[in-house]
């Protein structure tokens, strides 16, 4: 490729997108802009084509694929242990939930048992980073109508979070913490401290976020009544998580179909019927309460014992037992060499993430290696319905709706 | 800048300008937003108030091309994307500087297939490179000190 | 809720000569490519499976003949149950009818299908490559399709990928 074929630009010919745009658009009435790639709003690299009249929208077609990493075929090519730190960086706001349904689908394929300690800690881990990832929401949904105390506010208590998981795993974000059959190591003792701190602080601080922002006669001018989604759209575009919650239809897979011990905790789902943004605000605010819940009952019922499994035929020895047992030495040199064999099959699995259903379809030939993995991607369905909200809008309330869906781009474009 | 240009070569005079501009350029750089993935979520962090990027003269980002001096090019860069970069670096006015943060930025990171560039150096030149996955933001404050001390040992022959 | 599944796998099988597959508490049914969309409105209008959820293919080349299989999978809010289908297709470029007049979100789910696999949706109102630049050729995700592997740059091949690799200028 030669130095200049190498910087065309990817835009659509008009031809290629005729069918797209109202006939007004090609006569020059309304007006396209492309609100592009690098924008400050678009939270990620989002390219949205809009048609506008004046300041209003009359369509946006959506432009995604800049953030295409090849994720799916990139973990055929590793093993499976390997393979686990690239579910981390798919929704990169939620890398725990990410390692979770992973791991729970090689976990129901190869019949592997989680101990209880794991899952109530696996619990705890998914419960914090819903929190984390609807504090992101709320920072950048201050953000865009310019409440900027919001952002800094909900920085400072991620930062208490991402303490905790570095505390864990030694990293903040990609921790790659949850393993097939439990988890990587057990939490060391200030953990429970620590956590206990955070929840003790915590709904307090939502109540400073509510206080700025619930009955804010600014706030509730720009998002009640923008952007509504009947229930009947949002189940015929496949919509979930607390898009689907706010439009009236009570739908949660922790309470449908409960994984990793969430039907010993007891906590509400909210559920509002109105659809439009301020609904979806409320229910993100209710979940960031209810995740603290769920945390304080886990915490007080956390069980002793081991944190893995021991089936050494996927779980490593721990490397106390190299030195007297032979079979753990074969055991762990076959795995850090090899890799286990999962048993051939097919099996989808699915977790509920902040944003949506999460599920992951793997498909095992046998091998070391994952034949096919298909990440269900709740960001990549929910954005199929920005073109349906933001229909007479104008271009100020598109920038708060991108923000309402609450998408991540890693996990559009996988 | 056309006072070296007219004045040349002057010894003392000159050595003094070089201080002179290069501390005020580093005192106020203002980076262009270009978060795109996982990285951008720990730019975000150090600008704010746990670790603060405004104490290192980085107020604000700024979004247009055009007001800003520094690109930090936070994430995985695609094949897609590529173009787009490389028509933001051009419309950015000199002086300017490239900071490629994170792995997925300087090398390609744990990516190594179609679709990541593999390295953002193929793209636009990059003065200062951040390791991790992602760094922390006082790796990437780390960073940005280091471009200061490299903005400090520029001479006047290398401008204009 | 397994007698509920059962009583509807059982109503399409006898409709549409089905097969049915069960693996750990997951049923799939295996039908042809022509019935998909009566297959998809039953679904829709007599048995409630109002979402669909995922809709994504395996590439089975080289090892077995009807390569591509295209997988779909249903949830019922009302009943909570999930069911999957299975389709097989063949040949380089097959074809496939649409189902986004039953489910609106199959929109996207097979622009993905043509933009990863080559699969075509007939009847698609709008299929053009989705995650991929427009002008890309090739369709990644199928088994003939090479990972494009750099080669590491370690200190020992430090200065041939060196001079091998394209920097930028200004």
């Amino acid at each position: 490729m030669t130095e200049q074929t190498q910087f065309i630009l990817t835009e659509s010919s008009m031809d290629e997108i005729k069918h797209l745009v109202t006939d007004r658009a090609i006569r020059g009435e309304t007006v396209l802009l492309n609100m592009g790639p690098q924008h400050p709003s678009t939270h990620g690299v989002l390219r949205l084509l809009l048609e506008l009249d004046g300041e209003e929208v009359i369509n946006c077609i959506p432009d995604v694929g800049f953030l295409h990493t090849g994720i799916e075929k990139n973990m055929e090519a590793k093993t499976y242990e390997k393979s686990i730190t690239m579910t981390d960086r798919l929704d990169y706001l939620n890398n725990l939930g990410n390692n979770l349904t992973y791991c729970m689908a090689i976990e129901k394929l190869t019949g592997l048992d989680v101990p209880e300690r794991a899952q109530a800690i696996r619990v705890i881990m998914a419960e914090l980073q819903r929190i984390a990832s609807h504090l992101i929401f709320l920072a950048t949904t201050g953000l865009d109508v310019n409440a900027t105390s919001v952002w800094m506010y909900c920085f400072r208590e991620r930062e208490m979070i991402l303490d905790i998981f570095e505390m864990c795993s030694g990293q903040r974000m990609m921790t790659t913490f949850i393993r097939p059959g439990g988890l990587w190591r057990d939490v060391p003792v200030e953990f429970e401290e620590a956590v206990r701190k955070f929840i003790k602080i915590f709904p307090s601080r939502v109540d400073e976020y509510e206080a700025l922002l619930t009955n804010n006669p600014v706030f509730l001018d720009r998002t009640v009544n923008m952007g509504v989604l009947t229930p009947e759209d949002a189940l015929a575009w496949g919509v979930t998580g607390p898009m689907l919650r706010a439009s009236g239809i009570d739908h949660d897979l922790r309470k449908s179909k409960p994984y990793s011990g969430y039907e010993q905790y007891e906590f509400d789902v909210p559920v509002r019927s109105e659809g439009d943004t301020f609904a979806r605000y409320i229910v993100r605010i209710e979940e960031m309460r209810q995740a603290t819940r769920i945390i304080e009952q886990a915490l007080d019922h956390l069980p002793f014992g081991p944190v893995r499994s021991n089936n050494r035929k996927y779980v490593p020895p721990p490397r106390s037992e190299l030195g007297i047992s032979m079979e753990a030495l074969i055991h762990h040199f076959k795995l850090w060499t090899e890799g286990y064999n999962v048993p051939k099959g097919s099996v989808f699995v699915s977790t509920e993430s902040p944003r949506g259903e999460l599920g992951v379809y793997l498909e095992s030939d046998g091998g070391p290696k994952p034949y096919r993995v298909h990440w269900r991607t709740p960001s990549f369905t929910n954005l199929q319905v920005l073109p349906l909200l933001a229909r007479n809008h104008l271009v100020a309330d598109l920038v708060l709706l991108i923000g309402t869906v609450d998408i991540v781009l890693g996990d559009v474009d996988r | 800048m056309g006072v070296e240009q007219k004045l040349g070569d002057f010894g003392v005079v000159t050595t003094t300008l070089e201080k002179a501009v290069n501390w005020s350029r580093t005192r106020a750089m203002w980076p262009m937003l270009f978060g795109l993935a996982c990285c951008a979520i720990e730019m975000m962090s150090a600008q704010a108030a746990n670790y603060d990027m405004s104490r290192f003269g980085m107020e604000l980002m700024r979004a247009s091309p055009r007001q800003s001096d520094l690109m930090i090019v936070a994430g995985r860069v695609t094949r897609k994307m590529s173009p787009v970069l490389r028509r933001l670096y051009d419309q950015m006015p000199d002086p300017k500087w490239v900071i490629s943060m994170g792995d997925c930025a300087s090398c390609g990171g744990i990516f190594n297939n179609y679709a990541i560039v593999q390295g953002v150096d193929e793209i636009v030149p990059v003065d200062v490179y951040v390791a991790g996955c992602p760094p922390r933001p006082e790796a990437l404050i780390h960073g940005v000190v280091t471009l200061y001390e490299k903005v400090y040992g520029e001479k006047v022959k290398d401008w204009a | 809720m397994d007698e509920k599944l059962e009583t509807v796998a059982e109503n399409l099988i006898q409709r549409f000569a089905a097969d049915k597959q069960v693996f750990k508490d997951e049923l799939s049914l295996t039908i042809k490519p022509e019935q998909i969309v009566k297959v998809c409105l039953a679904l829709r209008d007599e048995h409630n499976f109002e979402i669909l959820t995922e809709q994504t293919a395996v590439d089975y080349w080289p090892e077995q003949t009807p390569r591509f299989h295209v997988i779909y999978r249903f949830r019922s809010l009302k009943h909570n149950l999930i069911i999957g289908l299975r389709v097989s297709l063949d040949g380089n470029f097959p074809k496939l009818p649409t189902i986004e007049e039953v489910y609106k979100n199959a929109n996207w789910f097979e622009r993905e299908l043509w933009d990863m696999f080559g699969i075509q949706a007939e009847g698609h109102s709008d299929l053009r490559r989705i995650v991929l630049p427009h002008d890309w050729e090739g369709h990644p995700l199928r088994k003939d399709y090479p990972l494009g592997y750099e080669e590491v740059q370690y200190s020992f091949n430090f200065e041939e990928i060196d001079l091998r690799k394209p920097y930028a200028e200004e």
